[in-house]
C-alpha cells in the first residue's frame, strides 16, 4: 500500500483531528443562509395547483377567480410557460427520455402533478389563489405499481411500453446451467418500499433575473456548478450568465442534484415577468409530489457448492421509476457492484425500470444499495438453509486483500479494498459465540434476540468516467494579509467541507487552521464539479486541496529563498511562519512574504508572476473503494412487534480520515436512514395512486429514541490516491439495511424465514410470528424471474411466425436500422446469403464492414458478431423476415437489447426460391459432406481480451461424431464432439492461464471455417480458420 | 382578512407589527421581524425545527399564531448567545460534540434544550432525550445530540464509542 504523500508538515498535524467545525459558528446562532432565508427587493412568491388524481385528461382549466384575487400577479398554465421552452436533462447532462415540461399539459400523470402556477405578492395569497383554480378531468385508471406497469396502459404516449429501460440477458440459459450445478440453490426476494429523501430543508429557489444577460439563482442544491450547467442546457440560454448560489443547504441525500419541475417553473416565471420569484416547497409537497427514491423488487438466486462456496448467481431487478424520473435507467449499478467484495465466478442479471403514475424517482444515498440488501439477506438465509454459520459462509466467499488485484466477473478491476479485513476486525471486537449463548438463554425465557452481520464495498470518488463526474478544482491564495483563502466546488449540505478542506490545506501549507477560509456554494467560484454526489468530496476535494497547496507552497519557498538568499529546499512554513533552516533570525511571517509577493514585485525573482496564488484540478483513479462490515443486535418483542436495537458496531475502512467527527457523522447519518428504511419509512400509494403518507405523522422518520449509540471499529487503510482518502457519504445507508434486517430475521428465525419486505413494521412482524404471512413467502412477487409478456412480445421469432411463414428469399441487400436501449440509432446495410440452414453475410456501417455467419430457420435469421467499438461485446442478432421487411433484436451483451428493423433494398423480393429449410430442421447434412471437414486446419482464436492464438486443428468425422486435436505452441490436446452438417461443436477443459471449459462452435464453408469458442464467464472468442494445404 | 396590531419582545427588544390573524408566529419571526434563524421544516408541528422559546416555554412557532404572541417574550436562536458572542451552554455543548451537520434542525433543538435547562433547571438525560424525540434530524443519527445531552447533564460524553484509534 502506498503511504499517502506529504501529509502533515512540521509539528502540527490537523488531519485526523476532531477540530470544531467552521460551519457551526453561523449555524448555531441562526446566521446561516438557507434558500428561504434569501429575500430580494420586489420578490414574488409562488404556489402550485396540483392534480388530485393520478391519471386523466384535462378537460378544462378555469383560472379566472384565481387571477382576480388581489395580490395575484400572474397565473400560468403549461401553455403560458412555453414561451420559454425547457428541455429537462438528466444528471448525465443528456436530454431526458420522455418529453416533459414544468407543468402538466393535456393530461395529468400522478397525484401532485403541477397544473397551474400562481405568482403573487406573498405565499399566503399564492396559496389562496391556488385553492381557487378549477380543473375538470376525465379520470382514467392509473398505473401505480410495477405489476400495474407490466399490464397497464402506457404512462407516456411517446413510449411503446411502460419499460423505461431494460438491461441484461433475458432467459440466460448459460446462467441457468451454472445455477443448476450447485449443491444448494438459495433464492431470496427483496421488496423495498418507496422512500422520501426528506432533507429537513425542503426544495426551494429564488430566481432573480438581472436583465437579458444575467440570471442569479439561489437554490438548495448539491452543487451550484452543476445546477448552473444544467440550467444553461435546459433553458437553452448559452449566452446568459447564470450564477447559482447555495450558501447553506439543509440536507440533500441525492434529491437535490439538479432542479426539476417546480424549481424550473419558478425560474421560467421569473424570466417571463422579469421579477425575482421565490418558491419554497412545503412538507406536503415534499412528501407527495417531489421526486422520491427506491421502490424496487429483486429476486436473487445463488448456487453454492456443498461447502458453501458460490458457483453462480443471478439477480432479477425491477424498479418503479414513476412518471418523470430524474434518470429513466434500470440501475445497472446494482448488478455491477453486487459481487465486488465476494468471489462469484458466474454472475448474471436482468434489470428493468418501469414508468408509473407516481412521482418520478431521483437519487437517494447509495442509489444502488439494493445489491447489498439482497446479497447479505440472502447469505443469512442461505446459512440457515445450508446449516452453515453465517460468519463462515461469508468468510468462504469474501475476497481478501492478499488476493488483489482482482477483476470481478462484471469487469470491475479491484486493487484496493478490505471487506474481509473489516469483517475480521468486527469479529475480534464482537464475540459471536458469547452472543449465541445469550441468545439461546434468552429464547428459553421467551425473548428473541438476533444478530445481523453484513459486509460490503462501495464505489466512492467516481471521476473521469461519466459526464458530470469530473475532477475537482481547488483555487488557493495566500492573501496579502497572510491569511489563506480557498475557492472550492466542494459543497456542504451538512458534510462540513469548509472544515475538512481547511484542515487539509492548513496541514499541507503549514498554517493555522483558523487562518484558512474555504469559500464554496457559488458557481462563480471554483470550477465545474458535481459537488456532493457519489461520496466524492474527501477523495477529490481533499486531493485537489493537497495538490494546489503543494504548488502554492513551492511558490512561497521560491519567493522566500530569493528574498533571504537561501535554497528553496531550506524554506519551511510552520504555524504561519516562514523559516529558513539554520537561520532562525531570518524567520518571517507569511504575511510579510505575501505583502512583498503582491506589493513589491520588483523584489521577486526575475519573470515570476506576482502574488501568491495556485490552482489544481485533481483527477483521482476512476473509483476508490470503501469497505465495511457491520454487526447489529436486536431484541424483537413478539407480543407487540416492536424492534429494539441493542447494539450496533461499525468496522469501517474509510482510508485516511480527515476529521473523525465528520466521518462518524456521515456513517451515523446513513445508519439512521437505514433504520428508517428497515423499520419506519414508507411512501405508499393506494390503488388509485393517492399518496397515503402526507405528513411526518404518516411518513415516520427515525427519532432519537429509534437510533442507538453506534460503536466504531477503525479498520482504516489509506487509499491509493492523493491523500489516501476514501468516500464515506453513502455507506451507512448501504450496509445498514441488511445489517438490521438480518438481525431481525435472526431473532425471528424460530418462526421461519422472515420475508424481506420493507419496512418491517410491527404489524408485519406480528403477522409473521402469528403465521399470517405464509402467503408472502409462498407467493413470490411477479418479478421472480418470470419474463413479462408485455415486453417479451416485442421479441420476434415466436413459433407462430415461424410456422406460418412461407418460404421466401432472404438473400440480397437490406437497409437495416438498429436502435440500442441508450444512444443514437445506427443505420447499416446487411447482405445475406443462405445455403441450406447456413447464413453468411456482412454488415456495412459507416464505421466499417464486418462479416458474419449464422443460421437460418424458415424466415428467422440468427447470428453473432463481436465488435470492439465502443466496447468489446458480442452482438446476438435474431431477426425475422416478412416479405420485404425484417424486424427483431440484437442482444448487446449486458447492455440489453437493441431493436432492429429493416427493408429490402431494391424493391420486391426475388422470386421465392425453394425453402432452404421449411421446418425448423437441423442443418441439412447434404449441404457440405463430411469429407469436406476432415483434415488439418490453420485456426486463429481471438479472445475478448488478450492476444490472438494460432493453432492447428485436426478434425475427423464419423457420422455425427467429431474427434480431433488442437495443436498450440503450449501443447496439443485431443477432443471429441459432434458434427451436424457443416457445424462442429466440442468442449475442452484447459488449466492455463486459468481452469475453464472452452466450448467451440464452428461452421465450415468450403475451405474456410468460422465460429466462436466460449471462454466461461470471459465471453466468447472469435475463431477463424482455413484449410491447411 | 382582518389585521391586528401586535407587539412582541423578541430577544429582548420590542417589535411591533400588523399581521393577519392567520399568520403563524414562525412566518412573523422570519418574514416580518427578520429572524430567519427559526427554520420551518414541516409546518405541521412534528419536526420541531421551528421551536422558539415563548415566555420560557419551548413552542413550535408553526403551530402558534403571531397574534397569540402579542405581549409575549420570545427568544429565538439569534437571542441565546451572550452579547459578547459567548455561546449559550447548549450551543457550546452542540459545538463541542459535533451535534449538527446541515444545521437546519439545530435552532429548534437548541431552543428546546435551552428552555429545559433555563433557570438552572437540572433535567435528567432521560428527560432531555424524551424532549429530543420531538425533533427530527436527518443528518446526524442523533449521535452528537446524545453526547451534547450528556455534557449538559454533567456526564462523560464518550467522544464516540471507540474501539482503537483512527489510522
Amino acid at each position: 500500500m502506498n503511504a499517502p504523500t506529504g501529509l502533515g508538515t512540521g509539528a502540527q498535524r490537523l488531519i485526523g483531528k476532531r477540530v470544531t467545525r467552521k460551519e457551526d459558528g453561523r449555524l448555531l446562532t441562526g446566521k446561516g443562509t438557507f434558500v428561504d432565508d434569501v429575500a430580494v427587493p420586489g420578490m414574488l412568491h409562488t404556489a402550485f395547483y396540483r392534480s388530485p388524481i393520478a391519471r386523466g385528461k384535462i378537460l378544462s382549466i378555469d383560472v379566472e377567480e384565481a387571477r382576480s384575487l388581489p395580490g395575484v400577479v400572474a397565473v400560468y398554465t403549461a401553455e403560458d410557460l412555453k414561451k420559454r421552452p425547457v428541455v429537462f436533462h438528466t444528471f448525465y447532462m443528456t436530454p431526458g427520455e420522455v418529453p416533459m415540461g414544468p407543468l402538466a399539459e393535456g393530461d395529468v400523470r400522478y397525484v401532485g402533478d403541477p397544473v397551474v402556477m400562481i405568482v403573487a405578492k406573498d405565499r399566503y395569497v399564492a396559496e389562496d389563489a391556488a385553492g381557487l383554480v378549477v380543473v375538470e378531468y376525465d379520470e382514467e385508471d392509473p398505473v401505480v405499481t410495477i405489476a400495474d406497469a407490466r399490464k397497464g396502459a402506457v404512462v407516456h404516449p411517446t413510449t411503446e411500453s411502460n419499460v423505461a429501460q431494460v438491461m441484461g440477458i433475458e432467459d440466460d440459459e448459460d446462467i441457468e446451467e451454472e445455477l443448476a450445478k450447485g449443491a444448494h440453490l438459495v433464492t431470496s426476494t427483496v421488496i423495498h418500499q418507496r422512500i422520501a429523501q426528506s432533507p429537513m430543508e425542503t426544495r426551494g429557489v429564488v430566481s432573480d433575473p438581472r436583465g437579458e444577460e444575467e440570471l442569479v439563482v439561489h437554490i438548495t442544491c448539491q452543487s451550484p456548478q452543476l445546477v448552473a450547467r444544467w440550467l444553461s442546457l435546459a433553458l437553452g440560454l448559452p449566452d446568459m450568465s447564470i450564477r447559482v448560489l447555495a450558501k447553506d443547504v439543509g440536507g440533500s441525500f441525492g434529491l437535490k442534484n439538479h432542479p426539476w419541475r417546480e424549481e424550473v417553473a419558478a425560474i421560467v416565471a421569473s424570466l417571463l415577468l422579469s421579477r425575482p420569484v421565490k418558491w419554497t416547497e412545503d412538507r406536503l409537497e415534499a412528501l407527495t409530489a417531489c421526486n422520491q427514491a427506491r421502490e424496487q423488487e429483486m429476486t436473487t438466486r445463488v448456487a453454492f457448492d456443498k461447502d458453501g462456496k458460490i458457483l453462480a448467481a443471478h439477480a432479477d431487478y425491477s424498479s418503479n421509476n414513476g412518471c418523470y424520473p430524474q434518470g429513466a435507467d434500470a440501475n445497472v449499478a446494482v448488478h455491477m457492484f453486487m459481487w465486488v467484495a465476494y468471489r462469484v465466478p458466474v454472475p448474471g442479471f436482468i434489470t428493468r425500470a418501469w414508468y408509473s403514475n407516481t412521482p418520478g424517482l431521483a437519487a437517494y444515498r447509495g442509489p444502488w444499495a439494493m445489491e447489498s440488501l439482497a446479497r447479505e439477506a440472502l447469505f443469512d438465509k442461505a446459512a440457515r438453509q445450508m446449516k452453515i454459520d453465517p460468519v463462515d459462509l461469508r468468510r468462504k466467499n469474501l475476497i481478501r486483500r492478499s488476493e488483489l488485484p482482482y477483476s470481478t466477473a462484471a469487469g470491475i478491476p479491484v486493487d484496493d479494498m478490505s471487506p474481509a479485513e473489516c469483517f475480521d476486525k468486527l469479529l475480534e471486537t464482537f464475540d459471536v459465540a458469547k452472543f449465541r449463548r445469550e441468545q439461546a438463554e434468552a429464547r428459553k425465557q421467551g425473548r428473541y434476540l438476533g444478530l445481523g452481520l453484513s459486509a460490503y464495498v462501495e464505489p466512492t470518488g467516481s471521476a473521469g468516467s461519466m459526464a458530470p463526474m469530473t475532477g475537482e478544482l481547488a483555487q488557493l491564495r495566500v492573501e496579502p494579509t497572510g491569511k489563506v483563502t480557498a475557492m472550492m466546488s466542494t459543497h456542504s449540505q451538512g458534510h462540513g467541507t469548509q472544515t475538512t478542506m481547511a484542515q487539509v490545506i492548513a496541514d499541507q501549507l503549514g498554517v493555522p487552521y483558523e487562518d484558512v477560509t474555504v469559500f464554496e456554494g457559488d458557481s462563480s467560484r471554483g470550477g465545474f464539479a458535481p459537488g456532493a454526489a457519489g461520496s466524492r468530496q474527501a477523495v477529490l476535494g481533499g486531493g485537489a486541496s493537497i495538490k494546489a497547496s503543494k504548488l502554492l507552497k513551492e511558490k512561497i519557498q521560491a519567493v522566500a529563498a530569493h528574498l533571504y538568499n537561501a535554497n528553496p529546499e531550506s524554506v519551511s512554513i510552520e504555524n504561519g511562519m516562514v523559516k529558513i533552516a539554520g537561520a532562525e533570525e531570518m524567520t518571517r511571517s507569511l504575511k510579510e512574504v505575501a505583502e512583498i509577493a503582491y506589493g513589491e514585485p520588483m523584489r521577486l525573482p526575475q519573470g515570476m508572476e506576482s502574488g501568491l496564488e495556485a490552482q489544481y484540478r485533481y483527477l483521482p483513479p476512476p473509483m476508490t473503494l470503501t469497505s465495511a462490515a457491520h454487526a447489529c443486535v436486536v431484541e424483537v418483542d413478539v407480543d407487540t412487534g416492536f424492534v429494539k436495537i441493542l447494539r450496533w458496531l461499525c468496522s469501517e475502512d474509510c482510508g485516511m480520515v480527515i476529521n473523525p467527527a465528520v466521518v462518524e457523522g456521515q456513517v451515523a447519518g446513513g445508519l439512521a436512514q437505514a433504520i428508517g428504511q428497515v423499520l419506519l419509512e414508507e411512501v405508499h400509494y393506494d390503488e388509485r395512486g393517492n399518496p397515503t403518507a402526507a405528513t411526518f405523522k404518516d411518513y415516520m422518520l427515525p427519532a432519537i429514541t429509534d437510533v442507538p449509540d453506534f460503536e466504531y471499529i477503525h479498520s482504516n487503510i489509506p487509499a491509493n490516491n492523493e491523500g489516501g482518502f476514501r468516500g464515506v457519504g453513502e455507506g451507512g445507508a448501504i450496509v445498514g439495511p441488511p445489517t438490521l434486517f438480518n438481525a431481525i430475521a435472526d431473532a425471528l428465525s424460530p418462526f421461519g424465514e422472515l420475508p424481506v419486505s420493507l419496512p418491517v413494521t410491527p404489524s408485519k412482524i406480528l403477522d409473521f410470528v402469528e403465521g399470517r404471512s405464509d402467503e408472502a413467502e409462498a407467493t413470490p412477487p411477479p418479478v421472480a424471474g418470470t419474463p413479462e409478456p408485455a415486453f417479451d412480445a416485442e421479441a420476434p421469432g415466436a413459433s407462430a411466425v415461424l410456422s406460418g411463414a412461407l418460404p421466401l428469399s432472404v438473400d440480397g441487400e437490406w437497409q437495416v436500422t438498429m436502435q440500442p436501449p441508450v444512444g443514437p440509432k445506427q443505420e447499416m446495410v446487411a447482405t445475406f446469403r443462405t445455403e441450406g440452414g447456413v447464413l453468411t453475410g456482412q454488415l456495412a456501417a459507416p464505421e466499417g464492414t464486418q462479416e458474419f455467419s449464422g443460421t437460418v430457420e424458415g424466415n428467422r435469421l440468427k447470428w453473432e458478431m463481436k465488435v470492439t467499438q465502443p466496447m468489446p461485446i458480442t452482438l446476438k442478432y435474431d431477426l425475422t423476415i416478412e416479405g420485404d421487411t425484417l424486424a427483431g433484436t440484437a442482444k448487446l451483451g449486458m447492455f440489453g437489447k437493441a431493436k432492429v428493423s429493416g427493408e429490402r433494398i431494391g424493391g420486391a423480393a426475388a422470386a421465392p426460391t425453394p425453402a432452404p429449410a421449411a421446418a425448423p430442421a437441423p442443418v441439412a447434412e447434404a449441404a457440405t459432406g463430411p469429407a469436406a471437414i476432415d483434415g488439418n486446419w490453420d485456426v486463429v482464436m481471438k479472445p475478448p481480451v488478450g492476444p490472438e492464438q494460432t493453432m492447428v486443428a485436426t478434425f475427423h468425422t464419423d457420422g455425427g461424431t467429431l474427434t480431433g486435436k488442437l495443436d498450440a505452441p503450449e501443447g496439443a490436446q485431443e477432443f471429441s464432439g459432434t458434427v451436424e452438417g457443416n457445424r462442429l461443436k466440442w468442449e475442452m477443459k484447459v488449466t492455463q492461464p486459468m481452469p475453464i471449459t472452452l466450448k467451440y462452435d464452428l461452421t465450415i464453408e468450403g475451405d474456410t471455417l468460422s465460429g466462436t469458442a466460449k471462454l466461461g464467464m470471459f465471453g466468447k472468442a472469435k475463431v477463424q480458420g482455413t484449410r491447411a494445404g | 382578512m382582518s389585521e391586528h396590531a401586535i407587539e412582541v419582545t423578541i430577544n429582548g427588544r420590542p417589535v411591533s407589527g400588523r399581521v393577519e390573524a392567520r399568520k403563524t408566529l414562525g412566518d412573523f419571526l422570519r418574514v416580518d421581524a427578520g429572524f430567519t434563524g427559526t427554520h420551518l421544516g414541516c409546518e405541521h408541528g412534528v419536526c420541531g425545527a421551528c421551536t422558539v422559546i415563548v415566555d420560557g416555554l419551548a413552542v413550535r412557532s408553526c403551530l402558534m399564531l403571531a397574534v397569540q404572541a402579542d405581549g409575549a417574550e420570545v427568544t429565538t436562536i439569534e437571542g441565546l448567545a451572550a452579547e459578547d458572542g459567548t455561546f449559550h451552554p447548549v450551543q457550546q455543548a452542540m459545538r463541542d460534540n459535533h451535534a449538527l451537520q446541515c444545521g437546519f434542525c439545530t435552532p429548534g433543538v437548541v431552543c428546546t434544550m435551552a428552555a429545559l435547562t433555563a433557570d438552572d433547571a437540572k433535567p435528567s438525560e432521560d428527560q432531555l432525550i424524551a424532549a429530543m424525540s420531538g425533533h427530527l434530524c436527518r443528518c446526524t443519527g442523533y449521535q452528537g445530540i446524545r453526547r451534547a445531552i450528556r455534557q449538559l447533564t454533567g456526564q462523560p460524553t464518550g467522544v464516540a464509542a471507540d474501539h482503537g484509534e483512527h489510522a
